[in-house]
């Protein structure tokens, strides 16, 4: 197993981390969360071609740049600290994920380098009920008619759904139930038939969107009936992807609050000067690094093939759910007041824990994962 | 010469133990030989028993040993900190007479650091050292001190100057302890063991060419000698294991592990038994207990990402990069784990956690958990202490003002423990 990162790698993440850092300063995080579609379709567009972030783990042969998920999960990374507000999670993350893992090579080709060249906005909507993160949960149906199908049903907690322009959707066959009967389709966003409509959301850095699908035409991806095992591992990759973003936010609210800690004078002396505070911060160090470890690790294991990687993947996100959200708590604290206020950063990547907690199933639920796979 | 490969390494060390290593040598005859060749300590300097090797390739050589089965250099306990002290402090002097020993195994050491009222704070050490005559002479009081009871030498911090600030006037001595002026008393703890020793010192004598570096600098001495310690802190949870081979060295080889592992049979560190805690869910019926599972998942979670933070530090040295904020973790995280274990053994155990001894689960071993836990947190440096050299050196936040290291020592108010 891999523990280190290449000199390559982490040229690719300074660069990243500077590139982030100047085109996504909280003052453009609060614009853009402010607006209905949550990024700017033609700034995502110029940054994408300038550092091919949405290619980066799609294949050479479809327009990629033919990366592993340590590259990938490198990206998440320095999304977390840099929170920028573009469809990223959800199109090379969730749609990329689903489409490699279930689609035909000829509809790789047909999917792929549209989403790699940074023009085709992506997601993947399989959630319906709000505790429910799996697929034996599905309720929509698809019926076949004419040479594609139908979908009927719904879809909620779908990210960037509101403006994606290709939606990978998981369905069942009507009769089927639990595992059975599982396909995934691709609809495109402006298809007759389906309204979308915008969440209210606390995380306004993440959109969520309710998708209604009344006879939506639908075009099968991969082979009908089969979809249970690659959407689950597409569950697996997002999972592990998640935590490597988690990592990214805990570790920009650790920084933020060490160099206030520094700064801020009580007393006749700086705040980071209390041994309470000192302690604090060492607790906080700990949990960022186990969760970085893990994150790291996970992704490590998804490029290595490891035979644990569902049991590992699910450690790593509650891992980082748990030091993510931990770490959010002990930033505001040592803010004080002025870090439960609007005008202060910390709520932001506060509201961003919480999200990414909830997302993809919490940390009991993770653990849950993580026992069925080592103690059955 | 030719540029160092791993594959060259491999046969180099392959071709010398093939050529040399016999498992009915005696062990300390084999040893010699270890330190002769170099091939003992890998990584330390050609004239003083190693070759010079890149960290890096430490792996190679030690993967060699264990496909022979061949012995290695004695390492456990404070042997490797005294080696580590001296090689970085010593004189040719002590270089000479002390790292040959180590290597082979015929000398033990113990390490003169914590006394009764100052153990984290081991700048604050009163033992006195006093030069009379020819000769330093020692008085005072150590404690917590591991094989005290069998070590012949020990590492010794005392007090040379009263004058000085608290840092500055301490001095770094290696002291004989066969001699009628020391007396160890093994410690009891409240698990029933004796790991650790009380060393009483009455007029112990020093000869002055077992100071390490010059008067007053023991404390940069001690720093070196502390730093080794805190990066072994977690391999003690893994018990040092013997070979059950046959042959002369494999025996006198067993026999040394029993005698210098004896006291870190229930040393601390090895209270985070986190290896037990599946095997024991399943015998007490938990695995089925939705609270027990989270609880497990969340301790599993932990002693992994443990494991490989650990390693993530280690593959960070391998390429000489400089040690990360991971690097400072372990022994914090290893208290964690060992509460978190603790905690659980608790829980798997209901009412059988009322027992000790041979009626407590296990023979024994789950009683030793839970009442060897506390000591996770104190030993070789609180957990407190940990968190503020994470936070001062790593994290960078300023010092506490402190009232004791400006003034002379002997105006600094402190404990009256006799």
């Amino acid at each position: 197993m891999k523990f280190s990162f290449s000199s390559e790698q982490e040229e690719f993440r300074s660069n990243l981390r500077r590139f982030l850092g100047e085109r996504s300063p909280t003052k453009e995080v609060r614009r853009l969360m402010a607006t209905d579609a949550g990024f700017e379709a033609a700034a995502w567009r110029k940054l994408n071609s300038e550092l091919g972030l949405t290619a980066v783990r799609i294949p050479e042969a479809f327009g990629g740049q033919g990366f592993g998920f340590g590259e990938l999960c490198i990206v998440l990374e320095e999304m977390g600290r840099s929170l920028l507000c573009a469809p990223f999670f959800s199109t090379a993350v969730l749609a990329t994920g689903a489409i490699l893992n279930a689609g035909t090579e000829a509809e790789k080709q047909a999917l792929l380098p549209g989403i790699a060249a940074g023009d085709t906005v992506a997601t993947l909507a399989w959630v319906e009920q709000p505790s429910r993160w799996d697929a034996a949960a599905t309720t929509l149906t698809a019926k076949p008619s004419g040479s594609g199908y139908v979908l009927d049903g719904f879809k909620s907690y779908v990210l960037d759904g509101h403006t994606a322009d290709l939606i990978v959707v998981l369905a069942r066959a009507p009769g089927s139930s639990g595992d059975k009967g599982l396909s995934l389709f691709t609809v495109k966003g402006d298809a007759k038939g389906l309204s979308r409509k915008l969440l209210k959301t606390m995380d306004e850095t993440r959109k969520l969107a309710h998708l209604d699908f009344k006879g939506v035409e639908a075009t099968l991806l991969g082979e009908a009936g089969a979809a249970a095992a690659p959407f689950a591992r597409t569950m697996v990759e997002a999972a592990v992807c998640l935590a490597n973003e988690m990592a990214g936010v805990s570790d920009r609210l650790r920084e933020d609050s060490l160099e206030y800690a520094k700064m801020r004078m009580q007393f006749g002396r700086a705040i980071a000067s209390f041994q309470s505070m000192k302690h604090k911060h060492a607790d906080m160090l700990v949990d960022v690094e186990l969760a970085k470890s893990a994150a790291y690790y996970a992704a490590a294991a998804l490029d290595e093939g490891d035979d644990d990687i569902v049991a590992v993947a699910s450690l790593a996100k509650a891992a980082a759910s748990d030091a993510a959200l931990q770490t959010a708590v002990h930033a505001i604290q040592i803010h004080g007041g002025i870090g439960f206020t609007w005008d202060n950063d910390t709520h932001l990547w506060f509201k961003r824990a919480k999200s990414s907690e909830v997302l993809l199933g919490d940390a009991h639920h993770h653990r849950e994962q993580m026992m069925q796979h080592w103690a059955a | 010469m030719n540029e160092l490969t791993e594959d060259s390494v491999r046969a180099d060390v392959r071709a010398w133990l093939e050529a040399n290593w016999s498992p009915e040598l005696g062990l300390v005859e084999w040893r010699n030989k270890l330190a002769d060749s170099g091939w003992g300590v890998p990584t330390w300097p050609k004239e003083w028993y190693g070759r010079d090797l890149p960290q890096a390739f430490q792996a190679v050589v030690d993967e060699e040993f264990a496909r022979i089965g061949a012995i290695g250099v004695a390492k456990a306990g404070i042997r490797t900190l005294a080696a580590a002290t001296i090689l970085a402090h010593g004189t040719d002097l002590h270089k000479e007479k002390f790292l040959r020993r180590i290597l082979t195994g015929e000398d033990t050491w113990c390490q003169l650091f914590s006394e009764p009222g100052s153990g984290s704070d081991v700048a604050g050490a009163v033992t006195r050292a006093e030069m009379s005559g020819n000769k330093w002479i020692v008085n005072g009081q150590k404690v917590w001190t591991t094989s005290a009871h069998h070590a012949h030498w020990g590492l010794l911090l005392a007090r040379t100057d009263w004058d000085q600030t608290k840092h500055k006037g301490l001095s770094y001595f290696i002291i004989d302890m066969h001699q009628p002026g020391v007396n160890v008393q093994p410690l009891k703890q409240m698990n029933g063991h004796a790991s650790f020793n009380q060393v009483f010192m009455t007029d112990a004598v020093v000869e002055p060419e077992f100071l390490v570096a010059n008067v007053g600098d023991g404390w940069a001495v001690t720093t070196t000698t502390l730093m080794h310690e805190r990066r072994g802190a977690d391999g003690l949870r893994t018990w040092a294991m013997g070979s059950d081979r046959k042959g002369r060295a494999y025996d006198e080889e067993r026999a040394e592990i029993a005698t210098t592992m004896e006291p870190y049979k229930w040393y601390p560190q090895r209270a985070g038994r986190v290896d037990l805690i599946l095997s024991r869910a399943k015998e007490t019926g938990h695995l089925d207990d939705p609270v027990a599972r989270q609880e497990i998942a969340r301790l599993l979670t932990m002693s992994k990402a443990a494991e490989w933070t650990a390693r993530r530090a280690r593959a960070a040295a391998q390429q000489g990069k400089p040690q990360g904020p991971e690097g400072s973790l372990g022994k914090l995280v290893a208290s964690h784990i060992a509460r978190a274990a603790a905690r659980i053994h608790t829980q798997l155990s209901g009412a059988d956690a009322l027992l000790t001894g041979a009626d407590s689960p296990l023979n024994g071993t789950i009683a030793e958990i839970l009442v060897s836990v506390p000591a996770t947190s104190i030993a070789g440096g609180t957990d407190e202490i940990q968190r503020n050299i994470i936070s001062e050196r790593v994290l960078k936040m300023p010092k506490e003002p402190s009232i004791d290291t400006t003034k002379p020592f002997r105006d600094v108010p402190r404990n009256t423990v006799r």
